[in-house]
Protein backbone atom coordinates (compact mmCIF):
# COMPACT_ATOMS: atom_id res chain seq x y z
CA UNK A 1 0.00 0.00 0.00
CA UNK A 2 1.26 3.41 -0.99
CA UNK A 3 0.34 5.23 2.19
CA UNK A 4 2.80 3.81 4.62
CA UNK A 5 5.67 2.74 2.40
CA UNK A 6 7.74 5.81 3.21
CA UNK A 7 7.58 5.12 6.90
CA UNK A 8 7.66 1.34 6.68
CA UNK A 9 10.90 1.49 4.74
CA UNK A 10 12.44 3.34 7.66
CA UNK A 11 10.98 1.12 10.36
CA UNK A 12 14.45 -0.21 11.10
CA UNK A 13 16.06 3.25 11.12
CA UNK A 14 18.36 4.09 13.96
CA UNK A 15 17.08 6.09 16.90
CA UNK A 16 19.31 9.16 16.83
CA UNK A 17 17.57 10.88 19.76
CA UNK A 18 16.40 8.91 22.79
CA UNK A 19 14.44 10.66 25.50
CA UNK A 20 13.64 8.87 28.75
CA UNK A 21 11.33 10.01 31.57
CA UNK A 22 12.20 13.60 30.78
CA UNK A 23 10.89 16.32 33.09
CA UNK A 24 11.51 20.00 32.70
CA UNK A 25 10.47 23.10 34.63
CA UNK A 26 10.65 26.87 34.45
CA UNK A 27 11.12 27.79 38.11
CA UNK A 28 8.30 26.06 39.93
CA UNK A 29 6.22 25.59 36.85
CA UNK A 30 6.54 22.12 35.39
CA UNK A 31 6.61 22.37 31.58
CA UNK A 32 7.25 18.77 30.55
CA UNK A 33 6.14 15.61 32.32
CA UNK A 34 7.79 12.22 31.93
CA UNK A 35 8.36 12.43 28.20
CA UNK A 36 9.64 9.30 26.49
CA UNK A 37 10.42 9.43 22.81
CA UNK A 38 12.77 7.94 20.24
CA UNK A 39 13.44 9.97 17.11
CA UNK A 40 14.58 8.14 14.00
CA UNK A 41 17.55 9.19 11.97
CA UNK A 42 16.89 10.84 8.59
CA UNK A 43 13.22 11.26 9.15
CA UNK A 44 11.10 14.33 9.68
CA UNK A 45 9.44 14.34 13.10
CA UNK A 46 6.79 16.96 13.80
CA UNK A 47 5.68 18.25 17.20
CA UNK A 48 2.14 19.55 17.32
CA UNK A 49 -0.11 20.80 20.09
CA UNK A 50 -1.80 23.95 21.31
CA UNK A 51 0.23 26.95 22.46
CA UNK A 52 1.92 26.35 25.78
CA UNK A 53 1.85 22.56 25.45
CA UNK A 54 5.65 22.34 25.73
CA UNK A 55 6.55 21.41 22.17
CA UNK A 56 9.02 24.28 21.62
CA UNK A 57 10.47 23.81 25.10
CA UNK A 58 11.04 20.17 24.28
CA UNK A 59 12.63 20.99 20.91
CA UNK A 60 15.02 23.39 22.62
CA UNK A 61 16.15 20.67 24.98
CA UNK A 62 17.84 18.86 22.09
CA UNK A 63 20.47 21.56 21.58
CA UNK A 64 20.35 22.85 25.15
CA UNK A 65 18.97 26.20 24.10
CA UNK A 66 17.08 26.25 27.38
CA UNK A 67 20.43 26.59 29.17
CA UNK A 68 20.19 30.27 28.24
CA UNK A 69 17.12 30.71 30.45
CA UNK A 70 18.05 31.18 34.09
CA UNK A 71 15.01 29.58 35.65
CA UNK A 72 14.92 26.63 33.27
CA UNK A 73 15.97 23.28 34.75
CA UNK A 74 15.70 19.62 34.07
CA UNK A 75 13.88 17.88 36.90
CA UNK A 76 14.42 14.32 35.76
CA UNK A 77 15.22 11.93 32.95
CA UNK A 78 17.67 12.06 30.10
CA UNK A 79 18.15 13.06 26.48
CA UNK A 80 20.65 11.00 24.53
CA UNK A 81 21.87 11.88 21.06
CA UNK A 82 23.88 9.22 19.28
CA UNK A 83 23.77 7.34 22.58
CA UNK A 84 25.42 10.15 24.55
CA UNK A 85 23.65 11.98 27.38
CA UNK A 86 23.75 15.58 26.17
CA UNK A 87 23.28 16.88 29.69
CA UNK A 88 26.34 14.99 30.89
CA UNK A 89 29.05 16.98 32.66
CA UNK A 90 31.62 16.38 29.94
CA UNK A 91 29.45 17.80 27.18
CA UNK A 92 30.73 20.89 25.35
CA UNK A 93 27.54 22.77 24.48
CA UNK A 94 29.15 24.71 21.63
CA UNK A 95 30.34 21.45 20.11
CA UNK A 96 26.87 19.94 20.60
CA UNK A 97 25.24 22.82 18.71
CA UNK A 98 27.57 22.27 15.76
CA UNK A 99 25.88 18.91 15.34
CA UNK A 100 22.41 20.23 15.89
CA UNK A 101 21.44 23.19 13.72
CA UNK A 102 18.45 25.32 14.47
CA UNK A 103 16.07 27.41 12.41
CA UNK A 104 13.73 29.80 14.16
CA UNK A 105 10.26 31.17 13.62
CA UNK A 106 11.57 34.48 12.43
CA UNK A 107 14.41 34.34 9.97
CA UNK A 108 17.52 35.87 11.50
CA UNK A 109 20.18 36.38 8.85
CA UNK A 110 23.29 38.24 9.93
CA UNK A 111 23.51 41.80 8.58
CA UNK A 112 26.14 40.63 6.14
CA UNK A 113 26.25 39.47 2.55
CA UNK A 114 24.51 36.29 1.46
CA UNK A 115 27.94 34.71 1.01
CA UNK A 116 29.19 35.73 4.42
CA UNK A 117 26.08 34.40 6.15
CA UNK A 118 26.93 30.91 4.93
CA UNK A 119 30.68 31.23 5.35
CA UNK A 120 30.42 32.63 8.88
CA UNK A 121 30.21 29.31 10.72
CA UNK A 122 33.12 27.90 8.76
CA UNK A 123 35.29 30.95 9.32
CA UNK A 124 34.86 30.73 13.06
CA UNK A 125 35.90 27.11 12.76
CA UNK A 126 39.13 28.44 11.24
CA UNK A 127 38.45 27.62 7.60
CA UNK A 128 39.87 30.47 5.52
CA UNK A 129 40.60 28.88 2.15
CA UNK A 130 38.54 30.78 -0.40
CA UNK A 131 37.93 27.92 -2.77
CA UNK A 132 36.77 25.70 0.13
CA UNK A 133 34.45 28.45 1.31
CA UNK A 134 33.16 29.01 -2.25
CA UNK A 135 32.40 25.32 -2.60
CA UNK A 136 30.57 25.11 0.72
CA UNK A 137 28.56 28.29 0.04
CA UNK A 138 27.43 26.91 -3.31
CA UNK A 139 26.71 23.46 -1.88
CA UNK A 140 24.64 24.87 0.99
CA UNK A 141 22.72 27.30 -1.19
CA UNK A 142 21.99 24.51 -3.62
CA UNK A 143 21.00 22.27 -0.70
CA UNK A 144 18.59 24.95 0.44
CA UNK A 145 17.17 25.35 -3.09
CA UNK A 146 18.38 28.94 -3.16
CA UNK A 147 21.40 28.89 -5.44
CA UNK A 148 19.62 29.71 -8.69
CA UNK A 149 17.85 32.63 -7.08
CA UNK A 150 20.92 34.26 -5.53
CA UNK A 151 24.02 33.05 -7.40
CA UNK A 152 24.41 36.41 -9.16
CA UNK A 153 24.15 38.51 -6.00
CA UNK A 154 26.12 36.62 -3.39
CA UNK A 155 27.82 39.77 -2.19
CA UNK A 156 24.56 41.65 -1.64
CA UNK A 157 23.13 42.03 1.84
CA UNK A 158 21.05 39.10 3.06
CA UNK A 159 18.65 41.64 4.52
CA UNK A 160 17.54 42.54 0.98
CA UNK A 161 16.13 39.07 0.39
CA UNK A 162 12.44 38.20 0.70
CA UNK A 163 11.23 36.61 3.95
CA UNK A 164 11.04 33.17 2.36
CA UNK A 165 14.53 33.52 0.90
CA UNK A 166 15.89 34.70 4.25
CA UNK A 167 14.43 31.64 5.95
CA UNK A 168 15.97 29.33 3.36
CA UNK A 169 19.26 31.23 3.79
CA UNK A 170 19.09 30.46 7.52
CA UNK A 171 18.58 26.80 6.66
CA UNK A 172 21.56 26.99 4.27
CA UNK A 173 23.61 28.63 7.01
CA UNK A 174 22.68 25.84 9.40
CA UNK A 175 23.76 23.25 6.81
CA UNK A 176 27.21 24.84 6.38
CA UNK A 177 28.61 23.29 9.55
CA UNK A 178 27.27 19.88 8.48
CA UNK A 179 24.95 19.15 11.38
CA UNK A 180 23.35 15.75 11.84
CA UNK A 181 20.10 17.15 13.15
CA UNK A 182 18.14 20.24 12.16
CA UNK A 183 15.66 21.66 14.65
CA UNK A 184 13.00 23.91 13.20
CA UNK A 185 10.79 25.99 15.44
CA UNK A 186 7.78 27.05 13.39
CA UNK A 187 9.97 27.88 10.39
CA UNK A 188 7.07 28.90 8.15
CA UNK A 189 4.83 30.83 10.49
CA UNK A 190 5.95 34.19 9.09
CA UNK A 191 5.93 33.11 5.45
CA UNK A 192 3.34 33.36 2.68
CA UNK A 193 1.94 30.14 1.16
CA UNK A 194 4.39 30.00 -1.76
CA UNK A 195 7.44 30.58 0.47
CA UNK A 196 5.98 28.02 2.90
CA UNK A 197 5.65 25.50 0.08
CA UNK A 198 9.29 26.09 -0.90
CA UNK A 199 10.49 25.51 2.66
CA UNK A 200 8.34 22.36 2.87
CA UNK A 201 9.85 21.11 -0.38
CA UNK A 202 13.26 21.83 1.08
CA UNK A 203 12.47 19.91 4.27
CA UNK A 204 11.35 16.97 2.16
CA UNK A 205 14.56 16.97 0.14
CA UNK A 206 16.83 17.47 3.17
CA UNK A 207 15.62 14.41 5.03
CA UNK A 208 17.72 12.13 2.88
CA UNK A 209 20.78 13.62 4.60
CA UNK A 210 19.52 15.08 7.88
CA UNK A 211 17.29 14.26 10.78
CA UNK A 212 14.72 17.01 11.07
CA UNK A 213 12.55 17.85 14.05
CA UNK A 214 9.97 20.53 13.42
CA UNK A 215 7.57 22.34 15.70
CA UNK A 216 4.54 23.61 13.85
CA UNK A 217 1.20 25.17 14.64
CA UNK A 218 0.04 24.26 11.19
CA UNK A 219 -1.34 20.75 11.37
CA UNK A 220 -1.62 20.45 7.60
CA UNK A 221 2.08 21.23 7.44
CA UNK A 222 2.87 18.48 9.93
CA UNK A 223 0.72 16.11 7.87
CA UNK A 224 2.47 17.11 4.65
CA UNK A 225 6.09 17.10 5.70
CA UNK A 226 6.58 14.65 8.53
CA UNK A 227 7.11 10.92 8.78
CA UNK A 228 6.16 10.83 12.46
CA UNK A 229 4.14 13.20 14.57
CA UNK A 230 4.07 13.79 18.31
CA UNK A 231 1.06 15.45 19.91
CA UNK A 232 1.73 17.35 23.14
CA UNK A 233 -0.85 18.70 25.55
CA UNK A 234 -0.23 20.47 28.86
CA UNK A 235 3.38 19.34 28.91
CA UNK A 236 2.62 15.69 28.27
CA UNK A 237 3.34 13.65 25.22
CA UNK A 238 -0.15 12.37 24.47
CA UNK A 239 0.53 10.36 21.35
CA UNK A 240 3.50 9.70 19.08
CA UNK A 241 3.19 7.61 15.97
CA UNK A 242 3.68 7.57 12.23
CA UNK A 243 2.03 10.64 10.73
CA UNK A 244 -0.52 8.58 8.80
CA UNK A 245 -1.83 7.13 12.05
CA UNK A 246 -1.90 10.43 13.94
CA UNK A 247 -3.96 12.15 11.24
CA UNK A 248 -6.02 9.29 9.89
CA UNK A 249 -6.74 7.10 12.87
CA UNK A 250 -5.13 8.25 16.12
CA UNK A 251 -5.39 6.01 19.14
CA UNK A 252 -6.00 8.77 21.66
CA UNK A 253 -9.27 10.70 21.88
CA UNK A 254 -7.46 13.96 22.70
CA UNK A 255 -5.30 13.59 19.59
CA UNK A 256 -8.39 12.91 17.51
CA UNK A 257 -10.10 15.99 18.94
CA UNK A 258 -7.04 18.18 18.35
CA UNK A 259 -6.23 17.10 14.78
CA UNK A 260 -9.90 17.40 13.81
CA UNK A 261 -9.99 20.93 15.21
CA UNK A 262 -12.36 20.21 18.09
CA UNK A 263 -10.12 21.72 20.71
CA UNK A 264 -6.85 23.51 21.10
CA UNK B 1 4.97 24.70 -8.37
CA UNK B 2 4.92 20.92 -8.39
CA UNK B 3 4.94 19.55 -4.85
CA UNK B 4 6.67 16.33 -3.89
CA UNK B 5 3.36 14.74 -2.97
CA UNK B 6 1.78 15.39 -6.37
CA UNK B 7 3.29 12.13 -7.50
CA UNK B 8 0.90 10.41 -5.09
CA UNK B 9 -1.93 11.96 -7.08
CA UNK B 10 -0.40 10.54 -10.25
CA UNK B 11 -0.29 7.13 -8.58
CA UNK B 12 -4.00 7.33 -7.79
CA UNK B 13 -4.65 8.33 -11.40
CA UNK B 14 -2.59 5.39 -12.66
CA UNK B 15 -4.43 2.98 -10.40
CA UNK B 16 -7.75 4.29 -11.68
CA UNK B 17 -6.65 3.63 -15.26
CA UNK B 18 -5.44 0.18 -14.22
CA UNK B 19 -8.73 -0.80 -12.56
CA UNK B 20 -10.53 0.46 -15.67
CA UNK B 21 -8.35 -1.65 -17.94
CA UNK B 22 -8.86 -4.69 -15.76
CA UNK B 23 -12.63 -4.23 -15.62
CA UNK B 24 -12.69 -3.84 -19.40
CA UNK B 25 -10.49 -6.90 -19.87
CA UNK B 26 -12.56 -9.03 -17.47
CA UNK B 27 -15.82 -7.98 -19.19
CA UNK B 28 -14.44 -8.57 -22.67
CA UNK B 29 -13.16 -12.02 -21.70
CA UNK B 30 -16.46 -12.92 -20.05
CA UNK B 31 -18.46 -11.94 -23.13
CA UNK B 32 -16.02 -13.66 -25.48
CA UNK B 33 -16.45 -16.75 -23.33
CA UNK B 34 -20.19 -16.51 -23.98
CA UNK B 35 -19.99 -15.76 -27.71
CA UNK B 36 -17.26 -18.33 -28.42
CA UNK B 37 -18.45 -20.90 -25.87
CA UNK B 38 -14.95 -20.72 -24.41
CA UNK B 39 -14.87 -21.98 -20.83
CA UNK B 40 -11.24 -20.98 -20.31
CA UNK B 41 -11.97 -17.33 -21.01
CA UNK B 42 -14.86 -17.34 -18.57
CA UNK B 43 -12.65 -18.86 -15.88
CA UNK B 44 -9.97 -16.20 -16.44
CA UNK B 45 -12.64 -13.51 -16.16
CA UNK B 46 -13.91 -14.99 -12.89
CA UNK B 47 -10.40 -14.92 -11.43
CA UNK B 48 -9.88 -11.25 -12.26
CA UNK B 49 -12.58 -10.10 -9.87
CA UNK B 50 -10.38 -10.22 -6.77
CA UNK B 51 -7.68 -8.07 -8.38
CA UNK B 52 -10.29 -5.49 -9.31
CA UNK B 53 -11.78 -5.49 -5.81
CA UNK B 54 -8.32 -5.05 -4.26
CA UNK B 55 -7.57 -2.12 -6.53
CA UNK B 56 -10.77 -0.38 -5.53
CA UNK B 57 -9.86 -0.72 -1.85
CA UNK B 58 -6.37 0.66 -2.59
CA UNK B 59 -7.73 3.64 -4.50
CA UNK B 60 -10.16 4.42 -1.67
CA UNK B 61 -7.41 4.24 0.95
CA UNK B 62 -4.97 6.30 -1.11
CA UNK B 63 -7.67 8.88 -1.74
CA UNK B 64 -8.67 9.22 1.90
CA UNK B 65 -5.00 9.49 2.81
CA UNK B 66 -4.41 12.19 0.23
CA UNK B 67 -7.38 14.22 1.44
CA UNK B 68 -6.25 13.87 5.05
CA UNK B 69 -2.56 14.57 4.66
CA UNK B 70 -2.23 16.76 1.57
CA UNK B 71 -5.11 19.25 1.88
CA UNK B 72 -6.02 19.13 -1.83
CA UNK B 73 -8.06 21.91 -3.44
CA UNK B 74 -9.64 22.68 -6.81
CA UNK B 75 -8.92 20.15 -9.59
CA UNK B 76 -6.88 18.01 -7.18
CA UNK B 77 -9.82 17.51 -4.85
CA UNK B 78 -12.08 16.83 -7.86
CA UNK B 79 -9.67 14.16 -9.03
CA UNK B 80 -9.78 12.49 -5.62
CA UNK B 81 -13.57 12.65 -5.55
CA UNK B 82 -13.73 11.20 -9.07
CA UNK B 83 -11.20 8.50 -8.15
CA UNK B 84 -13.42 7.32 -5.30
CA UNK B 85 -16.61 7.38 -7.40
CA UNK B 86 -15.10 6.03 -10.60
CA UNK B 87 -13.25 3.19 -8.88
CA UNK B 88 -16.58 2.14 -7.40
CA UNK B 89 -18.20 2.20 -10.85
CA UNK B 90 -15.34 0.21 -12.32
CA UNK B 91 -15.42 -2.28 -9.48
CA UNK B 92 -19.16 -2.72 -10.13
CA UNK B 93 -18.41 -3.18 -13.85
CA UNK B 94 -15.93 -5.86 -12.76
CA UNK B 95 -18.66 -7.50 -10.67
CA UNK B 96 -20.92 -7.60 -13.73
CA UNK B 97 -18.10 -9.18 -15.72
CA UNK B 98 -17.73 -11.75 -12.95
CA UNK B 99 -21.46 -12.40 -13.08
CA UNK B 100 -21.45 -12.79 -16.89
CA UNK B 101 -18.56 -15.23 -16.63
CA UNK B 102 -20.24 -17.31 -13.94
CA UNK B 103 -23.53 -17.50 -15.82
CA UNK B 104 -21.71 -18.43 -19.03
CA UNK B 105 -19.81 -21.11 -17.16
CA UNK B 106 -23.11 -22.46 -15.88
CA UNK B 107 -24.57 -22.54 -19.42
CA UNK B 108 -21.46 -24.18 -20.85
CA UNK B 109 -21.31 -26.80 -18.12
CA UNK B 110 -24.97 -27.64 -18.70
CA UNK B 111 -25.20 -27.43 -22.48
CA UNK B 112 -21.65 -27.53 -23.81
CA UNK B 113 -22.13 -24.43 -25.94
CA UNK B 114 -24.17 -21.27 -26.18
CA UNK B 115 -26.90 -21.75 -28.76
CA UNK B 116 -28.86 -18.53 -28.57
CA UNK B 117 -26.62 -15.47 -28.57
CA UNK B 118 -29.43 -12.99 -29.28
CA UNK B 119 -27.98 -9.45 -29.47
CA UNK B 120 -25.28 -10.02 -26.84
CA UNK B 121 -22.40 -9.58 -29.27
CA UNK B 122 -23.65 -6.27 -30.66
CA UNK B 123 -24.61 -5.02 -27.22
CA UNK B 124 -21.27 -5.86 -25.65
CA UNK B 125 -19.42 -4.27 -28.55
CA UNK B 126 -21.24 -1.01 -27.82
CA UNK B 127 -20.93 -1.28 -24.03
CA UNK B 128 -17.20 -2.01 -24.02
CA UNK B 129 -16.54 0.70 -26.59
CA UNK B 130 -18.29 3.08 -24.17
CA UNK B 131 -16.13 1.84 -21.31
CA UNK B 132 -12.90 2.15 -23.28
CA UNK B 133 -13.83 5.61 -24.51
CA UNK B 134 -14.75 6.72 -20.98
CA UNK B 135 -11.31 5.59 -19.82
CA UNK B 136 -9.66 7.32 -22.77
CA UNK B 137 -11.57 10.52 -22.01
CA UNK B 138 -10.18 10.35 -18.45
CA UNK B 139 -6.66 9.59 -19.62
CA UNK B 140 -6.63 12.28 -22.32
CA UNK B 141 -8.84 14.74 -20.42
CA UNK B 142 -11.07 14.75 -23.49
CA UNK B 143 -14.32 16.49 -22.59
CA UNK B 144 -15.92 16.02 -26.01
CA UNK B 145 -15.36 12.28 -25.97
CA UNK B 146 -16.82 12.02 -22.44
CA UNK B 147 -19.89 14.04 -23.42
CA UNK B 148 -20.53 11.83 -26.44
CA UNK B 149 -20.69 8.70 -24.31
CA UNK B 150 -23.84 9.69 -22.42
CA UNK B 151 -26.16 9.34 -25.43
CA UNK B 152 -24.67 6.04 -26.52
CA UNK B 153 -26.12 4.31 -23.47
CA UNK B 154 -29.59 4.47 -25.00
CA UNK B 155 -28.78 2.00 -27.77
CA UNK B 156 -27.44 -0.51 -25.22
CA UNK B 157 -30.64 -0.10 -23.18
CA UNK B 158 -32.72 -0.72 -26.32
CA UNK B 159 -30.81 -3.90 -27.17
CA UNK B 160 -31.22 -5.14 -23.60
CA UNK B 161 -35.00 -4.67 -23.82
CA UNK B 162 -35.04 -6.42 -27.19
CA UNK B 163 -33.10 -9.35 -25.73
CA UNK B 164 -35.53 -9.56 -22.85
CA UNK B 165 -38.50 -9.68 -25.23
CA UNK B 166 -36.91 -12.28 -27.50
CA UNK B 167 -35.82 -14.53 -24.67
CA UNK B 168 -38.96 -14.27 -22.55
CA UNK B 169 -41.14 -15.22 -25.56
CA UNK B 170 -39.47 -18.60 -25.78
CA UNK B 171 -39.61 -19.41 -22.08
CA UNK B 172 -42.01 -22.29 -22.55
CA UNK B 173 -40.38 -25.63 -23.07
CA UNK B 174 -38.11 -27.80 -21.01
CA UNK B 175 -36.63 -26.43 -17.82
CA UNK B 176 -32.98 -26.59 -18.91
CA UNK B 177 -33.59 -24.25 -21.79
CA UNK B 178 -35.60 -21.92 -19.56
CA UNK B 179 -32.63 -21.71 -17.16
CA UNK B 180 -30.34 -20.83 -20.04
CA UNK B 181 -32.76 -18.21 -21.25
CA UNK B 182 -32.99 -16.63 -17.79
CA UNK B 183 -29.21 -16.65 -17.53
CA UNK B 184 -28.91 -15.05 -20.94
CA UNK B 185 -31.40 -12.35 -19.89
CA UNK B 186 -29.24 -11.70 -16.83
CA UNK B 187 -26.06 -11.60 -18.95
CA UNK B 188 -27.75 -9.04 -21.17
CA UNK B 189 -28.72 -7.09 -18.08
CA UNK B 190 -25.10 -7.22 -16.82
CA UNK B 191 -23.83 -5.79 -20.10
CA UNK B 192 -26.45 -3.07 -19.86
CA UNK B 193 -25.18 -2.28 -16.35
CA UNK B 194 -21.57 -2.15 -17.60
CA UNK B 195 -22.70 0.50 -20.09
CA UNK B 196 -24.38 2.35 -17.21
CA UNK B 197 -21.09 2.34 -15.29
CA UNK B 198 -19.27 3.56 -18.41
CA UNK B 199 -21.82 6.37 -18.64
CA UNK B 200 -21.27 7.22 -14.97
CA UNK B 201 -17.52 7.28 -15.55
CA UNK B 202 -18.02 9.66 -18.46
CA UNK B 203 -20.14 11.92 -16.23
CA UNK B 204 -17.41 11.83 -13.60
CA UNK B 205 -14.81 12.81 -16.22
CA UNK B 206 -17.03 15.74 -17.25
CA UNK B 207 -17.17 16.83 -13.59
CA UNK B 208 -13.40 16.45 -13.28
CA UNK B 209 -12.77 18.61 -16.32
CA UNK B 210 -15.45 21.25 -15.83
CA UNK B 211 -16.29 21.22 -12.13
CA UNK B 212 -19.96 20.83 -13.09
Amino acid sequence: MAQSTDTEKKEDGRDIIEVRDFNFAYGNSQALFDVNMDIKEKEVTAFIGPSGCGKSTFLRCFNRMNDLIDIARITGGSVKINGIDIYGKEIDVIELRKHIGMVFQKSNPFPKSIYDNIAYGLRIQGIKNKSTLDDVVEECLRGAALWDEVKDRLQESALGMSGGQQQRLCIARALAVKPQILLMDEPCSALDPIATAKVEELIHSLKKDYTIVIVTHNMQQAARVSDRTAFFYLGKLIEYDVTDTIFMNPNNEQTEAYVSGRFG
Amino acid sequence: MNRYFHKELEEIRSKLILIGEKANQAGTLAVEGFIESDLEKTLTAVKMDDEIDDLEVEIDRDSVRYITLRSPVSSDVRLIFVAIKASHDLERAGDEAHSIAKRTRSILQREGKVANKVAIEEMSRLAFAMLRDALTSFLDENLKLAEGIIERDKEVDRLNKENFKTLSKGMEGDSIEASTQIETILISRSIERIADHAKNLAEEVIYLLTGE
